[in-house]
């Protein structure tokens, strides 16, 4: 049978969302006048038809082909019509259209180019990693880079002339970047940097001519550990042409994306310009990762969505056993459709429930980076920067362990034909894998949250986002439609707070944290959702009609099948360390 | 060298299966679908934008040239044409109307009013709107302004001089070719917008246009925002009166189950015998 591989972008919800979040606000900041909401759909659905006829119909030829590479030239060569894939996109304007207009850019919301990134996702993942790349680098140089770089780099990188990549990872050293070795050595006004790179995403690829590098390195004066780490900008091919001394020594074999170059980057005095101040390399990166998360993040509702309307389609088609009650069976057939049975609906609510809610908080998030960037009140943008701060590491990791389960969830609906590569689910599941490892690990986003987020500034991003929560609760106290999802947020949202202020608490010490932070943060990230939907059934409560309907019906479900899971995890938490440090090594 | 392009939008038409008949077949009911260009306009826009560019990266427009873009219609089909000025059309005129009370005759007759007033070279239209299907607003434009037109294009050639064109007509058994002194009227077929199907002689010969009308590259859709787009009432055409009056609308009837032939000799004589196909 042929593959089947369906997506349509769900643009009401896009919609849906930016209503409900205030979207005229971020729209009224200076700057983002050109994108009020009926310019912002009509780009949205451009991407989408863009994304559908373009982009997915190469997702399963990039699964199965792969990328190559050939030892003798170094280079890569990716699956046929993924250069011109790049080329379209970048016509098309989908790689520009959130960057600054001053180097060519859309200079479009971030929340906007959120969603496209939703939509190259969901039909190319392995795809979108380039430009997702590019972007970043394009933020690292923005914020970090002086006049004089930004000149030179970024109106190549956002007209899809050159692409970027970040190289942190060496070898011996993963989540612990204090172990890093690559050497920086002066030489003139620049640098020649030596080392081994792994796990640089499109370090080589056939796209295009030059790729502009990353590479977190150590100058010769440098302190040891976290704190002695720079950064510099390594091109492919220098500016007199030559080309430079990183060149790619293999690719990964990996579990998905295979149509993603996965390079192992080896540099032998390559010439490289520093970005920012000498060790500080870290503090650009940050500003650079937040972006990252927050998208990478989005991967699971993205794999998530296209999974979902992958069971629909199967599900509205699949006859298989009789309904339960004897006025549903459908006269005349042997066997009724599958929606008819209680448990098929469950896992299609499970995963509807939680995506679109997932979605929700992260294009809140992003609304509020945009705030953070352009707000004329500081105290809007210090608003804006504590929120972004404080649910990044809950997007990231909440929504791609949530999106894979979802995922699963997903193929579990069609039974065997979810196995098998006919329905394409396999993929999804096996390219979104890598969402809950790459860009800082989840349990590296729940030590972020645990360990910094909360007690920064005397715990005043918390303090933001509780202030929002109960405002939500209180505007919505005498809201007779949605009493019960009010009350579901307030109980929740009060175990959020006790758990909250118990971690902060003398009792509770390192390892603690470590035991139980992931924990806390899916109790965190349930709440957040519960929020989501309180704000969006706030909304939907005073319309009328189908989609609103359904919106509540969605509420519904999320606050009495899977919000409840909060009050098992707030144990979890509350056990503490004691059961798991209690093992000795050799006990594993 | 100036061009009209009237549109339509229509129902999509991608989910053409999803329209119904309202109860006792007074009209077709079309709630729920997204109004869509029709395809054969986006066409005609897509012809229109390779006659007058240079076709070569990145496309630009020819000095003196430009597309104008017309539709009747409700409020909301600005979009539409905001979505033509997207993809590189330079104005728009959106004459306000309900559809229920316009036909094919009467669209001939306020086209010919909107040709009048800007005075293009060229109208180059879709063959026909996917809804209606009637395709019969293209010639009745050309009768009305006494122009020559050529129907089912499939290829157009600009000539040198931009005083007349040849037009290569999908028709049974083969393409004809025409040849037209401007002004004129062109409607197109699905193959106008192969890679090669226009020729300008600007555009390098070897160059290839991607296959189909072109998106709307993003920035394009904010700059179409700044473009011009004209509004006035139908009315303000002076053309009124609608000849068409519809008796009754049915769904087609449902259609019955195949068979299957055991060969290839039962195939002919069944055609042969019930279908009487041959």
């Amino acid at each position: 049978m042929a593959t089947v591989q369906t997506y349509r972008a769900p643009l009401d919800d896009f919609r849906f969302i930016l209503e409900v979040l205030g979207y005229d606000a971020i729209h009224a900041l200076p700057g983002y006048e050109d994108y009020d909401l009926e310019t912002v759909l009509s780009l949205l659905s451009q991407a989408d038809t863009f994304c559908r006829e373009v982009a997915l119909p190469l997702n399963r030829v990039g699964d199965k082909h792969g990328v190559k590479y050939d030892p003798a030239t170094a280079s890569v060569t990716s699956p046929p019509g993924f250069p011109e894939l790049f080329r379209k996109y970048v016509e098309a304007g989908l790689l520009s259209l959130g960057h600054p207009t001053e180097f060519g850019g859309g200079g479009a919301p971030h929340a906007v180019a959120l969603f496209i990134n939703e939509m190259i996702t969901a039909t190319n993942k392995s795809f979108s990693m380039c430009p997702g790349l590019t972007q970043g680098l394009i933020e690292a140089i923005t914020h970090h880079g002086t006049d004089d770089q930004r000149a030179r780099y970024l109106p190549k990188l956002i007209a899809g002339e050159w692409t970027g990549t970040m190289c942190l990872t060496e070898p011996q050293c993963g989540t612990d970047l204090g172990l890093l070795t690559t050497k920086a050595v002066p030489e003139g006004d620049r640098y020649r940097l030596t080392g081994t790179k792994i796990w640089i995403t499109f370090g080589e690829h056939d796209y295009c001519d030059n790729i502009v590098h990353l590479v977190l390195a150590r100058l010769p004066d440098a302190p040891a550990g976290i704190k002695g780490i720079s950064v510099f900008i390594v091109p492919k091919v220098l500016e007199d042409g030559t080309r430079n001394g990183i060149t790619c020594a293999g690719l990964e074999h990996k579990m998905g994306i295979h149509a993603s170059p996965t390079c192992v980057m080896s540099l032998e005095g390559a010439l490289g310009e520093l970005v920012g101040e000498p060790h500080k390399g870290m503090k650009a990166m940050f500003t650079m990762m937040n972006v990252a998360r927050l998208n990478v993040g989005l991967e699971g509702v993205a794999l998530g969505e296209i999974a979902y309307q992958t069971a629909v389609a199967f599900a509205k088609d699949r006859r298989q056993g009789r309904a339960m009650d004897p006025e549903k069976r459908e006269r005349g057939a042997a066997a009724d459709n599958i929606l008819v049975h209680p448990d098929v609906r469950r896992m299609l609510l499970e995963v509807r429930s939680t995506n679109e809610a997932m979605r929700s908080l992260a294009v809140f998030t992003a609304l509020e980076i945009d705030r953070a960037a352009k707000a004329t009140d500081p105290a809007e943008r210090e608003r804006g920067a504590d929120l972004a701060a404080l649910l990044t590491p809950v997007v990231k990791s909440f929504c791609t362990e949530r999106g894979f389960q979802n995922t699963s969830e997903c193929m579990q609906v069609l039974g065997g034909s979810g196995f098998t590569a006919d329905w394409s689910i396999e993929q999804y599941l096996r390219d979104l894998r890598i969402a809950m490892i790459y860009e800082g690990t989840n349990h590296i986003q729940a030590l972020d949250l645990v360990g910094r987020k909360l007690p920064a500034d005397n715990g005043r991003s918390y303090k933001t986002f509780a202030g929002l929560v109960r405002e939500a609760i209180d505007r919505n106290a005498g809201n007779a439609a949605i009493a019960d999802l009010v009350t579901a947020l307030r109980e929740s949202f009060s175990t959020l707070n006790q758990l909250t202020e118990w971690l902060g608490s003398r009792e509770v010490d390192g390892e603690v944290v470590g035991a139980v932070s992931s924990a806390y943060l899916n109790v965190f990230g349930l709440t957040a959702l519960c929020h989501q939907w309180v704000l969006q059934a706030e909304v939907a409560s005073k319309r009328e009609g189908k989609f609103f309907e359904t919106k509540l019906k969605n509420a519904r479900y999320f606050a009495h099948h899977v919000l409840p899971r909060v009050d098992s995890l707030a144990k979890v938490v509350r056990a503490g360390k004691r059961h798991i440090m209690a093992f000795e090594a050799d006990e594993f | 060298m100036k061009i009209l392009v009237p549109l339509k939008r229509t129902a999509d038409p991608d989910n053409a299966n999803k329209i119904k008949i309202a109860p006792g077949g007074a009209k077709v009911v079309t709630d729920g679908l997204e109004p869509k260009p029709n395809p054969f306009d986006e066409y005609a826009v897509e012809s229109a934008l390779r006659l007058t560019e240079n076709g070569t990266n990145p496309k630009a427009r020819l000095a003196g040239d430009s597309v104008v873009v017309a539709t009747f219609g409700a409020k909301e089909a600005s979009q539409t044409l905001r979505q033509a000025l997207a993809m590189g059309a330079d104005s728009g005129l959106l004459f306000e109307a309900s559809d229920e009370n316009l036909d094919g005759d009467l669209v001939a007759r306020a086209l010919a009013k909107v040709v009048e007033r800007e005075k293009p070279d060229l109208v180059v239209m879709g063959k026909q709107a996917v809804d209606g299907d009637s395709n019969q607003v293209g010639q009745i434009l050309a009768e009305r302004l006494g122009w020559p037109s050529a129907t089912f294009a499939m290829s157009i050639e600009l000539s040198q001089d931009k005083k007349s064109v040849i037009v290569g007509r999908e028709v049974d058994g083969g393409v004809i070719k025409l040849k037209l002194a401007l002004p004129a009227v062109i409607t197109v077929d699905l193959r106008i917008v192969a890679p090669k199907s226009i020729t300008n002689h600007v555009t390098p010969q070897t160059h290839n246009y991607q296959e189909g009308a072109r998106y709307a590259p993003l920035p394009m859709i904010m700059a179409a925002k700044k473009k011009p787009l004209a509004e006035a009432p139908f009315a303000s055409l002076g053309v009124e009166g609608v000849k068409t009056s519809y008796v009754k609308f049915e769904a087609p009837p449902a259609r019955k189950a195949g068979i299957k032939v055991k060969d290839v000799p039962e195939l002919v004589q069944r055609l042969r015998a019930e279908a009487k196909a041959l």
